[in-house]
């Protein structure tokens, strides 16, 4: 090979088209690992495994959700085809995962309640950021968002990045004392400048939203509304398309997903059909090939970044394909009974867990699906260091998280589908003393 | 409706999952719901709050979601199925055992807001790959948070308005693109509010440097620069260049998608990049997916560490650590702390190679794209010479004038068993094919692939009519990607909502 190319040493190749003082002249220098074989790399894995502590029995949420996956998901997501492929820029040899994506879309409308989904984002936080810029661009000369405090930590930071370009104004709303967004004062910030109010239902709190009164609010402002939801809780709840939303973002960890200490997830996004020219990210179409088969192409590629460069509508340029693909298999084996299940289980969770509660410690009035907030008796990281210790991972010091002293002592917990009756029952009998009106 | 019309097209021999659902169906067993549940829903939450129609979702058994998507797999071509020699996108064979580490419970178990404590396994992980990755690139302050290529575009032009503005040079917006850049380039300046300028690349396919020096001024931002270019060339002039936009305080962005080229024989830090993105689903084992999850990790100088996004993973007294105290810091773009099954695939590509590996990744990536440049140079013209680096470029200008374009000889390729090389780009080639095989493909693939090259180029001189026909082999023909932009179809119409 060296002989049919002209030169006597690979590394000629390199000092033929490169200044000799920009090459590392003794590569062993560099502070890397060295070469291990795969024997040795695996034995060094089951170490780092040691390390990583996954036996408690977990009461965590706040975005990331312990539910079930059925086993078919990833066994079927990891056929080397789909593993291996390249964005689908040439349809002929990628029908298989474009139809894949075109279920996605179909699966993630229905489920939102929208009129048409993109092929999916990176995660919630960046879909939600994403929604804003489109909301604002497709609302020429309004530049206000609206983002309550009441929705995810991440998602309000990703959301300020997303728009900190001199020209986006960011309104906040506090949240009330019952858990929610005081419609009050929503109604006042509400003005001929607002582009969009974000809203997440249930809320980080657990919370479920006056959802049907600040959708009609935000339109009456002339205003679209991007909503932020959770895709289990949607077995249960009515869909945004239903109470107004004109763009829904949510995060498909729940369904189909591990979590992963966060991520890799994947980014659910649809929105009302008159903004779906606006819309960022893949989008597959069905169409016919030159003998009237039925076939599926990327489309609307008039909006991307490799045909308008600096023009684009974002500059998204990969999905999370093969995430969505384990979305779409996981909502194909659930069905809607099935999803419905697993959430009315999650609601029937809570309810034993809130039960065995003090009522003195619940901080929130608001009606929630799996997560709650109860008040401690001292600081949350005492609590949470005890409740460890006898092997639970009880949940998010929201004083911590939120880093705002309003959430002193408030504890967010989550209940899943996965928890057992008797882990649920010794558990609160477990954490009760350390509760608000709990007995010692 | 259009969506009606639509479905009367008739299904291939793979229908829709949504064709195979038959009311009753399910393909899962869930626990029983607990008595009395529905009293429970009523007393706990508002009749207005819930679903009146259950979701629109298919109905089917285990078994016919496995055959479906089985289905679907075998109408998907991989690089596990052929030799995708697809130029910018380094589609190079990834081992295994990356996929079986990745998936390792230990890490998928992990929920993000337990303690620092419990998942040290995990934090060690990244922590080493974000270190080592800075060593090969040059630059130490790196972040593994971007959750793609051009996501970590994006948070470098974030990163860089921080630094600015921590400066007061808040007139500094204007990043300057040359004409061969990735379309993401300009996407990711503009997404940030920068403004964009692209200059014209010189007869040589490098930056022009007399262009260069016209754009620069005190309102420069940054230089976005992929090195070595998309046409395959290095851009020998980088450090001379690098030092025009340092002198008008201007930053020197590199884009990391052709870092392949170079890995483990030059570092951008060496040549005066101040901050890049790294594509670890191009160069660093992370397969990618039919378009992510990959991961954009983005690699800066020390100074411009304190804007990088938190959480940072740190290292204190032999504990690692989640830092969010960051006041500087740009703040998040995506949830958490980034793509993590990408990093373990990292992490274990890293331990494998060690450096003298990478030289030879580097070293395999640039003689494979020599070798099938020498054995079909002539017969194709390489407008920019047939020594390159990882990737050349080649002009079906000649194959056009004899009835065949680029996109034909691309289809005809399909038909031959193999995925096609990018087309159309860079702009500044016409009729472009853009061919990288990288380092993971042996001799005789390389040689099978340039025959075939060959041979289409006899087809394309004496029956161009046969190859405008093609693709013919495949599941469907070529297709009409007018109609589904002028009529969308984008859901499966009987979606209620879509009505």
């Amino acid at each position: 090979m060296l002989k049919k190319v002209g030169v006597t040493s690979v590394d000629e190749l390199f000092t033929q088209q490169i200044p000799e003082d920009l090459l590392l002249s003794d590569v062993t220098k560099l502070q890397l690992p060295v070469a291990a074989d795969e024997m040795t790399l695996q034995r060094e894995l089951n170490a780092i495994a040691l390390a990583n502590d996954t036996d408690k029995i977990s009461f965590l949420g706040g975005g990331i959700y312990d539910h079930f996956i059925p086993a078919a998901v990833d066994l079927l997501a990891s056929r080397g085809e789909f593993v291996t492929a390249y964005t689908p820029y040439q349809p002929e040899v990628s029908q298989g995962i474009l139809q894949v994506f075109f279920e996605y879309q179909t699966m993630v409308a229905g489920l939102l309640g929208m009129d048409v989904a993109n092929a999916s984002m990176y995660d919630v936080a960046s879909g939600a950021g994403e929604a804003v810029l489109m909301a604002i661009s497709a609302l020429r000369g309004r530049n206000e968002i609206i983002v309550p405090e009441s929705i995810h930590p991440d998602i309000r930071e990703t959301i300020h990045a997303y728009t900190d370009n001199g020209q986006v104004q960011i309104v906040n709303i506090p949240v009330g004392a019952d858990g929610i967004i005081d419609t009050a004062l929503l109604e006042k910030s509400l003005g001929e400048k607002t582009a969009c109010v974000l809203i997440q239902h249930p809320n980080y709190l657990g919370c479920l939203e006056q959802v049907q009164m600040i959708s009609d609010m935000t339109h009456k402002a002339g205003a679209l509304l991007v909503a932020v939801v959770d895709p289990v809780s949607l077995g249960l709840l009515e869909a945004p398309g239903v109470w107004g939303a004109d763009i829904a973002v949510a995060d498909g960890q729940g369904i189909g997903l591990p979590m992963y200490a966060g991520g890799e997830t994947v980014g659910l996004f649809a929105c009302k059909q008159s903004l779906m020219r606006k819309m960022p990210g893949r989008i597959i179409g069905m169409t016919k090939d030159v003998n009237g088969k039925r076939g599926y192409v990327l489309t609307l590629q008039t909006r991307e970044q490799h045909i308008r460069r600096e023009k684009a509508t974002s500059n998204i340029c990969s999905n999370h394909a093969l995430n969505a693909l384990k979305v779409t298999i996981h909502l194909s084996l659930m069905g809607a009974r099935g999803l419905t299940r697993v959430a009315r289980l999650c609601l029937a969770n809570m309810a034993r867990l809130k039960a065995a509660l003090p009522k003195e410690a619940i901080v929130y009035n608001a009606p929630c699906f799996k997560e709650i907030v109860v008040r401690t008796k001292r600081p949350v990281t005492h609590v949470l260091e005890e409740m460890l210790a006898e092997g639970y991972y009880a949940g998010i010091d929201l004083k911590k998280r939120l880093g705002s002293s309003d959430y002193d002592n408030c504890l967010l917990m989550c209940v899943t589908e996965k928890r057992t009756n008797e882990e649920i029952d010794t558990f609160a009998q477990k954490l009760r003393p350390m509760l608000v009106g709990g007995e010692m | 409706m259009e969506n009606e019309k639509m479905m009367e097209i008739p299904p291939t021999d793979c229908p829709s999952i949504f064709e195979r659902s038959v009311d009753g169906r399910v393909g899962v067993v869930l626990p029983e719901e607990p008595a009395g549940i529905d009293a429970l829903i009523e007393s706990s939450i508002p009749s207005e709050f819930l679903r009146k129609e259950q979701p629109y979702l298919p109905q089917v058994g285990e078994s016919d979601v496995t055959r479906h998507y089985t289905n679907l797999a075998n109408r998907t071509l991989g690089l596990d199925t052929a030799f995708y020699p697809l130029g910018s996108c380094t589609m190079k064979y990834n081992p295994r055992f990356h996929e079986k580490a990745a998936s390792m419970e230990c890490f998928r178990s992990l929920h993000p807001e337990q303690p620092e404590s419990t998942m040290q396994g995990m934090l060690r992980i990244v922590y080493e790959a974000q270190k080592w990755l800075g060593e090969l690139a040059g630059l130490p302050a790196v972040s593994f948070q971007p959750a793609a290529g051009a996501h970590g575009e994006l948070t470098s032009m974030m990163v860089i308005r921080s630094y600015f503005r921590s400066r007061g040079e808040t007139n500094r917006c204007k990043v300057i693109i040359p004409d061969t850049a990735h379309g993401t380039n300009p996407a990711s300046a503009m997404r940030s509010g920068m403004s964009t300028v692209e200059i014209k690349s010189g007869l040589d396919g490098r930056i022009d440097l007399e262009e260069l020096t016209k754009q620069l001024g005190p309102d420069t931002a940054c230089v976005m620069i992929t090195n070595p270019n998309t046409l395959g060339l290095f851009e020998n002039r980088i450090r001379e260049i690098a030092d025009m936009i340092h002198a008008v305080g201007a930053l020197l962005y590199v884009d990391g998608a052709n870092f392949n080229a170079i890995v483990g024989r030059v570092r951008p830090g060496d040549f005066g990049a101040d901050l890049m993105h790294i594509n670890v689903h191009k160069t660093f084992s992370c397969p990618h997916g039919g378009g992510g999850p990959g991961a954009g990790p983005i690699c800066g100088r020390d100074f411009l560490a304190p804007f990088m996004p938190h959480p940072w993973v740190m290292l204190k007294d032999g504990q690692y650590t989640l830092e969010d105290d960051c006041p500087q810091s740009l703040g998040k773009v995506r949830a958490f702390i980034g793509n993590l099954p990408a990093a373990v695939r990292t992490w274990c590509y890293l331990c494998e190679l060690g450096a003298q590996g990478f030289r030879e990744v580097s070293g395999y990536a640039v003689l494979n794209a020599n070798y099938i440049a020498k054995l079909i140079s002539g017969v194709y013209e390489i407008p920019y010479g047939e020594r390159c680096m990882h990737e050349f470029v080649l002009s079906a200008d000649k194959q056009k004038h004899q009835g065949a374009r680029a996109l034909d000889l691309a289809k005809g390729l399909i038909d031959m068993n193999y995925h096609p090389p990018t087309i159309y780009f860079p702009h500044l080639v016409s009729e472009a094919m853009m061919i990288e095989p990288t380092e993971t493909e042996n001799i005789e693939t390389l040689e099978k692939f340039a025959a075939a090259m060959l041979q289409l180029a006899e087809v394309a001189e004496k029956q161009p009519q046969q190859l405008l026909e093609s693709p013919v082999k495949t599941v469907v023909r070529r297709l009409d990607e007018g109609l589904a932009a002028r009529k969308p179809v984008v859901c499966w119409p009987g979606n209620d909502f879509n009505k």
